[in-house]
């Protein structure tokens, strides 16, 4: 099947305009006729949900935690962009637009970021209408802070509390619709299959998560809002629970998985402390507005540091090397994610990590606390302040604006960050690849949507700080509701969809001949065992840096592990009952072949661009020598993959990138 | 207005008016009683004008008692309730890590309140009621002179009584010491939050039951047989 | 370091539940409480004994998933804390540690530590919300200015993450910090009047049906939080619902 991207003509400036004027509708007294099934409620599952049933629709919303609010949006701390141009600072839908096409390394869909861009604005509109509590300034207006190195003032944000405040407000308005009985809420379930009926998607196979029972849902259109499939690499940022096996189950009906290559590696993570480490925590990367990063330049120093011999101060200036400024001075510690995360991997690689697994590097806050506490002295008028002084009026300084940051992390690693510096060490953030859609948000199935993380539209290679909350929202919020209607508005005589059809009979019939398989199978070893021998391969492999020999022994790798979990994998309990082991089984199976998939289509960009850094592909000459080499004259494509049984066999499918409004650029920090 | 008297909020508020009744109350009576230790005859003047005067006894007086009767039967209803509301309880229970003991064991202080209520009405109200209303002697006199001196020092003769004073004083105190507050955080006044108030309500809790503690003391020490 | 564990069974919502003693060694101090779990199950399923289910997902404080009431404390002896952010190094080697699922009538156990707090989730639809339809024809974010004051009070009322620890805590098993809390930070924002009256109402009512308890002002809500919501709301509460019943 060719990918038609359904993408609008016209200047694209009034794509999205001209499409919405254009667009069938459907009419409201048709609208309560008609079920939409909503799995995953965060922000882009949540602000769908409530949409939708505000329109009118029938919606089943599906959360595996307890509540639509506990979703992993919630965990975003930074903020969210939208062009509002508040500050004055000359920000626009075009620029934000063109930030959001370069920050992703020209891999994304120009149409779609255009589309974002533009109805970023009103996400803020509507979030204040909803009553969530952005940060202002003291004449009551919303303030702003810049994020990730772009040049304006754009990102409003909610203390370090952002991702939670948005999520609450969808969810608030989804509580709305509840209340109004629009929207029935289907908590602690989880989807294991689609349903399609006819080539429609047309329902979902979900597993109660509490009873255990397998329940058939039916619907008119399927809209899938699960997240990423960060958790491949078992460590990871994302919630213990983030899985993907939703998205993973369209796929294998049909629905093609794009570029699952594009992972963020985000340089700023507290460092795993050992092998019972369960998931890593982000600290927000405004932390590298303020701090310095470096490691030591001796390895004597750095064997000292581990045995404890040494402390970090004690390390003279000379003794240290602040490696992102050395190599970049233009940007220095600011340089953009991927790239802060590959030099760190580099330093530890060379065997420069500073502590007992040799996976950190320092993030240094004494300059700033001296520079700052200077600066205090001279507003203060204190003349001849003491050295104490002086980093007493710097630590104050610092604590207001990293506060609740620093006392994260000395609560977790025991240390006090303001006397000796903080360890980081980059960790799997966020995924840009996903599932494959159109213009519409509609997979390659008709009738089944892919919104939010879950879908690969928007940040090609790599995703700027503030932007998936916008993106999430603005699927929820402004786009998916008005795109759906065009495909239902076919949909208005077809009445209710029966469950009582072979279709959902044999799809639950899949779902339970694998739960029984895993209640059966009486392994060996613990689902969370297969998990992490995944990761492993995934992280050393298919992680920050990647080779073709490394991803080809990743692709068997994976396919052995993935064998050996279907004979030896134990899962206690039983099926009718809460069986959180069981959970997990589906999920790491899924995970299993998510991997070699992620590999492969690793293997075949033969390009470095924004997350994706092939080791073959680097700038062999010149001021940019061993930096990443993007490749547009045979890598402007997006790969979307569809499924024939074996990951390995999936078969390749090309949407080409076109750019008609951007200047396709080298990006350069140095 | 009604429905909000049945939600558990609106119950909360009735305790505290009715907290705030019976605070305002112990302020008066603590002021009477205190009369007692230097002036003689201001007191009998001013016990007799409580006893006789027909607003003192035919309204305030049946609604202090409403008030007690209230604050009691609400007090029990809402521990009732929220016993059920517990559901199982804990194995291990660390309850002095997040509130204090006066917070925590309320209905004990009141339960021990009531029994010392009980005691006083014996010990004074019942008399009263009996020498005024059913024999009908509403002068006060006793021997040529004011009765109710001689009666409060006859009365604090018997060690027994005026431990059993004290010990029921000490648990007002407690008592006073979470309760003050409480009322006014109750009735959406953050008086927890305010320094001052929150130091006066401390003073409070323990002036009013010291004053009468010296009172019981004073007239069992002083007496004159 | 090596413990004991006395951990609350309980095989699903009908059956009875005790406490069962294990053993777990060699327990580093920088592991996380629910590592520590991790661990006894681990040793459970390879054992071919049931792991212990307990709620759990973002490990970083800020979902609400994680409960457990730990020797005697909701989220453990730490302070401003959630159990996937308690550490180990808050115990000893040799410490017996008690842990048991979140104890109110409104939130029953579904199994062994995890309990069901979905009377949270009705009292918000009964009321947590603005009705403001998310058709994006909403005016301008800057039509409407909001004092700095307001706008962080109400920040700091809207912090808190519905993990239930003020009801687990509470002596009275009273629901009132949560919901003062939501009815807070709508009280102090402009776009909340509308329909504050009907709010407060509508959610103190569906609170009471919940057979929450009711406040005794003992401050271990506050104390217990992992966000440090204050009591503060719980008296904003008190006078909105006085406001509403007078305004009928």
């Amino acid at each position: 099947m060719a990918l038609d991207s359904k993408v609008p003509k016209g200047p694209i400036k009034d794509k999205w305009t001209d499409y919405k004027n254009k667009i069938n509708l459907v009419n409201p007294a048709n609208k309560r006729h008609i079920d939409v099934i909503v799995v995953g409620t965060g922000l882009a599952g949540g602000s769908a949900s409530a949409t939708l049933a505000e329109l009118g629709y029938n919606v089943k919303a599906f959360a595996y935690q307890d509540s639509p609010r506990r979703a992993h949006s919630i965990a975003a701390q930074g903020g969210i962009n939208a062009a509002k141009n508040y500050q004055g600072d000359g920000d626009s839908t075009y620029r934000l637009f063109y930030d959001t096409v370069k920050g992703g390394d020209y891999r994304s869909r120009e149409a779609n970021v255009y589309r974002l861009a533009e109805v970023s604005a009103n996400i803020i509109d509507q979030c204040v209408a909803q009553g969530v509590p952005f940060a202002r300034d003291y004449g009551g207006l919303l303030d702003n802070r810049s994020f990730g190195g772009v040049l304006v003032s754009r990102t409003f944000y909610a203390k370090g509390q952002t991702g939670q405040q948005l999520l609450l407000g969808a969810y608030s308005a989804m509580n709305r619709q509840i209340a109004r009985g629009k929207i029935e809420m289907f908590n602690r379930h989880e989807m294991l299959d689609v349903v399609i009926v006819d080539g429609k998607a047309r329902g979902i196979i979900a597993r109660n998560l509490i009873t255990g029972e397998i329940e058939r849902h039916s619907a008119h259109a399927v809209v899938i809002a699960s997240g990423g499939y960060g958790n491949v690499y078992f460590l990871s940022t994302n919630a213990m629970g983030s899985n993907t096996t939703a998205a993973w189950k369209i796929h294998k009906k049909g629905a093609y998985f794009a570029n699952p290559c594009y992972t963020q590696i985000h340089p700023t993570c507290i460092p795993r402390s050992g092998d019972y480490q369960s998931k890593l925590t982000l600290m927000s990367e405004s932390l590298r507005n303020d701090g310095r990063i470096w490691v030591p330049k001796n390895m004597d120093d750095v064997l000292a540091i581990r045995e404890g011999r040494k402390k970090p101060t004690d390390l003279s200036e000379e003794d240290r090397d602040y490696y992102l400024e050395r190599r970049y001075p233009a940007f220095g510690n600011l340089v953009p994610r991927d790239v802060a995360s590959r030099a760190a991997k580099e330093r530890c690689d060379a065997g420069y990590g500073v502590n007992a697994t040799g996976e950190a590097v320092y993030l240094d806050f004494a300059s700033a606390i001296e520079r700052y506490g200077k600066e205090q002295a001279k507003i203060q008028g204190i003349d001849n302040a003491s050295k104490e002084k002086i980093i007493a009026l710097g630590e104050n300084i610092v604590e207001a604006k990293y506060g609740n940051l620093f006392q994260m992390y000395e609560k977790i690693v025991d240390e006090n960050p303001y006397k000796t510096p903080m360890m980081i060490y980059p960790a799997t953030h966020y995924t840009m690849g996903g599932v494959w859609v159109d213009y519409n948000l509609m997979t390659t199935v008709p009738g089944l949507y892919c919104i939010g993380e879950a879908n690969f539209s928007d940040h090609g290679a790599n995703r700027l700080g503030a932007s998936a909350l916008m993106q999430g929202l603005a699927d929820g919020y402004f786009v998916l509701p008005y795109t759906i209607g065009d495909y239902l508005a076919d949909d208005i005589r077809t009445g209710p969809i029966s469950t009582e059809t072979k279709e959902f009979e044999d799809a639950e019939k899949d779902v339970r001949d694998r739960v029984d398989f895993f209640i059966n199978n009486n392994g060996t070893k613990s689902v969370d065992y297969f998990h992490k021998r995944l990761g492993k391969v995934m992280w050393d492999k298919v992680g920050m840096a990647r080779n073709e020999k490394g991803l080809k022994e990743a692709m068997a790798e994976i396919k052995a592990i993935r064998e050996e979990f279907w004979k030896e994998v134990k899962v206690p309990g039983n099926a009718n009952e809460m069986n959180p082991e069981l959970e997990k089984a589906g999920r790491v199976a899924d995970f299993l072949e998510l991997g070699e998939l992620f590999a492969k289509d690793a293997l075949i960009r033969e390009e470095s661009c924004g997350g994706h850094f092939r080791e073959e592909s680097v700038e062999e000459s010149g001021e940019q020598k061993g930096e990443a080499k993007r490749n547009d004259k045979d890598f402007a494509f997006v790969a979307a993959w569809e499924y024939k049984g074996e990951p390995a066999d999936a078969v390749l499918h090309k949407e080409e990138l076109e750019f008609n409004d951007i200047e396709l650029k080298q990006r350069s920090y140095k | 207005m009604s429905g909000f008297f049945k939600s558990s909020i609106g119950r909360k508020v009735a305790m505290a008016l009715s907290a705030f009744f019976l605070m305002f109350f112990l302020i008066i009576h603590l002021a009477v009683n205190i009369t007692s230790l230097f002036s003689e005859d201001l007191f009998n003047e001013l016990s007799h004008f409580m006893g006789t005067n027909p607003l003192v006894q035919f309204a305030l007086q049946p609604v202090l008692i409403l008030g007690v009767v209230f604050h009691f039967v609400m007090g029990f209803v809402l521990e009732l309730k929220n016993k059920k509301a517990q559901g199982v309880s804990y194995a291990k229970n660390n309850g002095a890590a997040n509130s204090s003991w006066m917070s925590r064991n309320m209905i004990y202080s009141g339960l021990v309140i009531l029994a010392f209520i009980v005691l006083h009405f014996i010990d004074f109200w019942f008399p009263e009621i009996n020498t005024k209303y059913i024999q009908g002697d509403m002068s006060g006199m006793h021997d040529g002179s004011y009765r109710y001196f001689h009666e409060l020092q006859h009365k604090f003769l018997s060690p027994a009584r005026v431990a059993a004073y004290v010990v029921a004083f000490i648990l007002l105190a407690l008592h006073l010491l979470h309760g003050f507050t409480s009322a006014f955080q109750s009735v959406g006044v953050t008086a927890g939050r305010k320094k001052a108030m929150q130091t006066f309500g401390k003073i409070y809790a323990f002036a009013i039951p010291l004053g009468f503690i010296i009172i019981a003391l004073y007239h069992h020490l002083n007496h004159q047989s | 370091m090596n413990l004991t564990l006395k951990i609350w069974r309980q095989k699903d919502a009908s059956s009875k539940g005790q406490m069962v003693d294990y053993k777990v060694t060699d327990i580093s101090e920088h592991m996380s409480f629910l590592e520590m779990m991790d661990v006894l199950n681990e040793q459970l399923i390879n054992s071919g004994e049931e792991p212990v289910a307990f709620d759990h997902d973002c490990r970083e404080g800020i979902c609400g998933m994680c409960s457990m009431y730990i020797n005697g404390e909701a989220h453990g002896p730490d302070r401003g804390v959630t159990t996937c952010q308690l550490h180990m190094r808050m115990f000893k080697d040799g410490d017996t540690i008690t842990i048991e699922p979140f104890r109110a009538a409104a939130f029953p156990v579904i199994k062994d530590l995890v309990v069901d707090r979905t009377s949270f989730e009705r009292i918000q639809q009964a009321g947590g919300y603005i009705s403001v339809n998310t058709s994006g024809n909403t005016q301008d974010a800057n039509a409407l200015p909001i004092s700095k004051h307001a706008a962080d009070e109400a920040m700091d009322a809207a912090t808190c993450i519905g993990c239930g620890a003020c009801v687990a805590t509470c002596k009275n098993s009273s629901a009132m910090l949560f919901v003062g809390a939501k009815v807070s930070q709508y009280a102090l924002l402009p776009q909340g009047q509308v329909e504050a009256v009907d709010r407060v109402k509508n959610m103190v009512a569906q609170m009471d049906l919940e057979g929450f308890g009711n406040c005794t002002n003992t401050g271990a809500c506050e104390i217990e939080c992992p966000k440090g919501i204050s009591l503060d709301n719980i008296a904003r509460m008190n006078r909105e619902l006085m406001k509403a019943s007078v305004k009928g």
